[in-house]
């Protein structure tokens, strides 16, 4: 069947019918190139708001103190709720959590190296809080476990600090004056998807010791293990009871803590974009149908037209199998060779709306908000679809080519 | 050679039957030249059809060399045809997009000839016919004579014992009628059996034996010796015509 001879036969049949092979042909790569653009494109936008996601960990939570608004046990609404060390531990140990990280505001302070200076925004924090916010680390550590079990004075500043105060000179190791107190940077930090890195981290306990914050903390920083809405909304309802069981306050009250779950926020996002995704798989796969539509009329047309030559060929000694494998071998071909231009020229495009939206994006792609990311297409899905082209061409070709090819040779040469 | 027992065929037409062929007995030799004449509907492209393997027979017997040529697979039909049976049609039926030697080699390739040979043998053949100079033009290119000659051509390659050919003069015009007749003579004159369902007297004359159909069954034989009386009576024909 693979012989040479069959495939001259059917390159000097392709060769003599230019118009039906390109006819064929255009339908398969028009169905293959459509559904590259709109997978690519439905990925390219998924891609991007997944993006934005990861900018933090998407399961952390931040809780911050608030003031009660529901009367509990006695007490009157109104009345702030301080957080403390222990209500770190308290959190910590409601099962689902994963690491968490107790901060302490400073409002702005003051940095100084030699003759710059600044105001930033220290973060007081835990070593956790690394992983909840996804630093990137640029140069040098984070904050580590001994830094706050001795209390270290350690920085670890943002990028634009360092360039504001360092310049292009090395920052790790040297001492800079936090407001008059020196502190040694550890490292340089950047946020993803931020163009500002003017936070600069400290260790917790340090901070409290230096800046009269005894054992304060304004805010928990924390990452949960959850999988679904339901499982994270149970871990938020657990730390709320475990908090107000502390602090004393209703659980239910929503005034006595703020709770900003990302897990949340991120599955309902991801829930829309599975919609999308799969409003775009309904759209790709009636293109799909488009497509082995056309080609399955254009084959029945093919083989009408070549009846009376099967016909010929039959009276002349071709096996019903052969005139069947002619045809279908002529389709295949032509449909693979289609189906892999669309496919490259599809694939192609969104490589190309990539490339350029990498290069207008510039050095700064790491950093910039973007909805729509490396809108490329799964090889697999790519080559499967063309698979499935191929295929309906064949059987639609087989069908119509069995019949043809069972026609008894008169009839067919009296076909006109 | 050919050997026909009492053949019968009829083709459904929806609810009714056509009987076509009406209990044919014939025995046609190796090396005869044989024209089967007859009125339109009298069965003459049928028995054709079924000497040539291209359609079934219902009832009867046929005997082509010796073999029992009775419900074949496609494949087997096909294997036969292209080993025992060169076909020359009245159409010509040569595949438009095949220029004239692809044209003759393709019974070639249907036996598993190289591309290169089957090209060679192919212009050998037109060559034979006078046609070698136009062996890359395409039939769409020549006059229906020369198609006719890329036909006949076709029909040799694959060296048949018989050659079956149905009105093969029916769309050319009388010389180049004549022209084909001699090139069938010729071919008969190597041996060939050769076969022409035709309604011209003066090609059937052409024939060393004319075989009448009238309504599904042979009306007459008529054999070499009694051509010249059935040239008698195909003048008389015309006369009261």
């Amino acid at each position: 069947m693979f012989d040479i001879d069959i495939w001259q036969e059917i390159l000097a049949t392709i060769k003599k019918n230019k118009m039906r092979t390109f006819l064929t042909g255009f339908s398969v790569a028009w169905g293959i190139f459509m559904l590259m653009i709109l997978l690519g494109s439905g990925n390219g936008l998924s891609n991007g708001v997944a993006a934005n996601f990861m900018n933090d960990a998407v399961n952390a939570m931040w809780i911050w103190n608030g003031e009660t608004t529901i009367a509990y046990e006695g007490m009157k609404t109104g009345r702030p709720i301080r957080f403390q060390n222990q209500d770190q531990e308290i959190v910590s140990k409601v099962s689902g959590v994963g690491v968490s990280s107790g901060r302490y505001f400073m409002g702005n302070t003051r940095y100084s190296y030699g003759n710059e200076s600044g105001e930033y925004t220290t973060i007081t924090c835990q070593p956790a809080l690394k992983e909840v916010e996804n630093l990137i680390m640029n140069e040098g550590r984070f904050i580590n476990q001994i830094d706050i079990l001795q209390n270290r004075k350690i920085v670890v500043i943002g990028t634009d600090i360092k360039t504001a105060l360092f310049k292009d000179s090395t920052a790790l190791g040297e001492y800079v004056n936090i407001n008059m107190v020196p502190f040694k940077v550890v490292g340089v930090c950047s946020e993803p998807g931020s163009t500002r890195n003017r936070n600069a981290y400290m260790p917790l306990s340090t901070a409290q010791m230096i800046f009269n914050g005894s054992n304060k903390i304004h805010n928990l920083a924390l990452t949960i293990n959850a999988s679904t809405l339901e499982e994270s909304q149970a871990i938020e309802e657990q730390i709320r009871t475990a908090l107000g069981k502390q602090h004393k306050f209703d659980p239910k009250d929503e005034g006595a803590i703020g709770l900003y779950n990302k897990l949340e926020n991120y599955i309902q996002t991801m829930k829309i974009f599975q919609a999308i995704k799969i409003f775009i798989w309904i759209i790709g796969i009636g293109t799909l149908i488009a497509g082995i539509v056309g080609v399955s009329n254009i084959m029945l047309i093919v083989v009408k037209e070549r009846t009376k030559e099967i016909g010929i060929r039959k009276a002349i000694g071709a096996s019903p199998s052969s005139v069947i494998g002619l045809i279908l071998l002529e389709s295949i071909m032509i449909t693979t060779i289609a189906g892999y231009i669309g496919l490259v020229l599809g694939t192609g495009l969104m490589e190309m709306i990539n490339y350029f939206m990498m290069q207008s994006a510039g050095p700064a792609t790491d950093q910039s908000e973007t909805i729509f990311m490396n809108p490329t297409v799964d090889i697999n899905i790519a080559v499967y679809s063309t698979l499935l082209l191929i295929i309906a061409g064949a059987f639609a070709g087989y069908i119509p080519a069995k019949r043809a090819a069972s026609i008894k040779p008169i009839v067919a040469l009296r076909d006109e | 050679m050919i050997r026909l027992n009492n053949i019968h065929k009829s083709y459904e037409m929806g609810s009714s039957s056509l009987h076509v062929l009406k209990g044919i007995d014939l025995h046609i030799e190796q090396g005869d030249f044989v024209s089967i004449m007859g009125s339109s509907g009298s069965g003459k492209s049928t028995l054709l059809n079924i000497l040539g393997m291209l359609d079934n027979y219902d009832n009867g017997t046929y005997h082509l060399s010796g073999n029992l040529i009775a419900n074949m697979s496609e494949k087997k039909a096909a294997k036969l045809r292209n080993e025992m049976v060169g076909f020359v049609f009245q159409s010509f039926n040569l595949i438009s997009f095949k220029n004239a030697m692809e044209n003759v080699a393709l019974p070639l390739y249907y036996k598993g000839v190289p591309r290169k040979k089957r090209n060679l043998i192919a212009l050998e053949y037109l060559e034979k016919l006078g046609l070698k100079e136009w062996a890359n033009h395409m039939p769409n290119e020549m006059s229906g004579g020369q198609k006719q000659r890329v036909a006949i051509a076709r029909a040799l390659i694959s060296q048949p014992k018989i050659i079956l050919a149905d009105e093969p003069t029916g769309a050319l015009d009388s010389a180049n009628s004549y022209e084909v007749m001699d090139i069938l003579k010729e071919i008969n004159d190597d041996g060939i059996t050769v076969i022409i369902v035709t309604h011209e007297h003066d090609i059937a004359a052409m024939t060393s034996q004319i075989i009448r159909l009238n309504d599904g069954r042979i009306h007459e034989i008529i054999r070499n010796g009694e051509l010249k009386k059935f040239q008698k009576s195909y003048i008389h024909g015309l006369e009261t015509a």
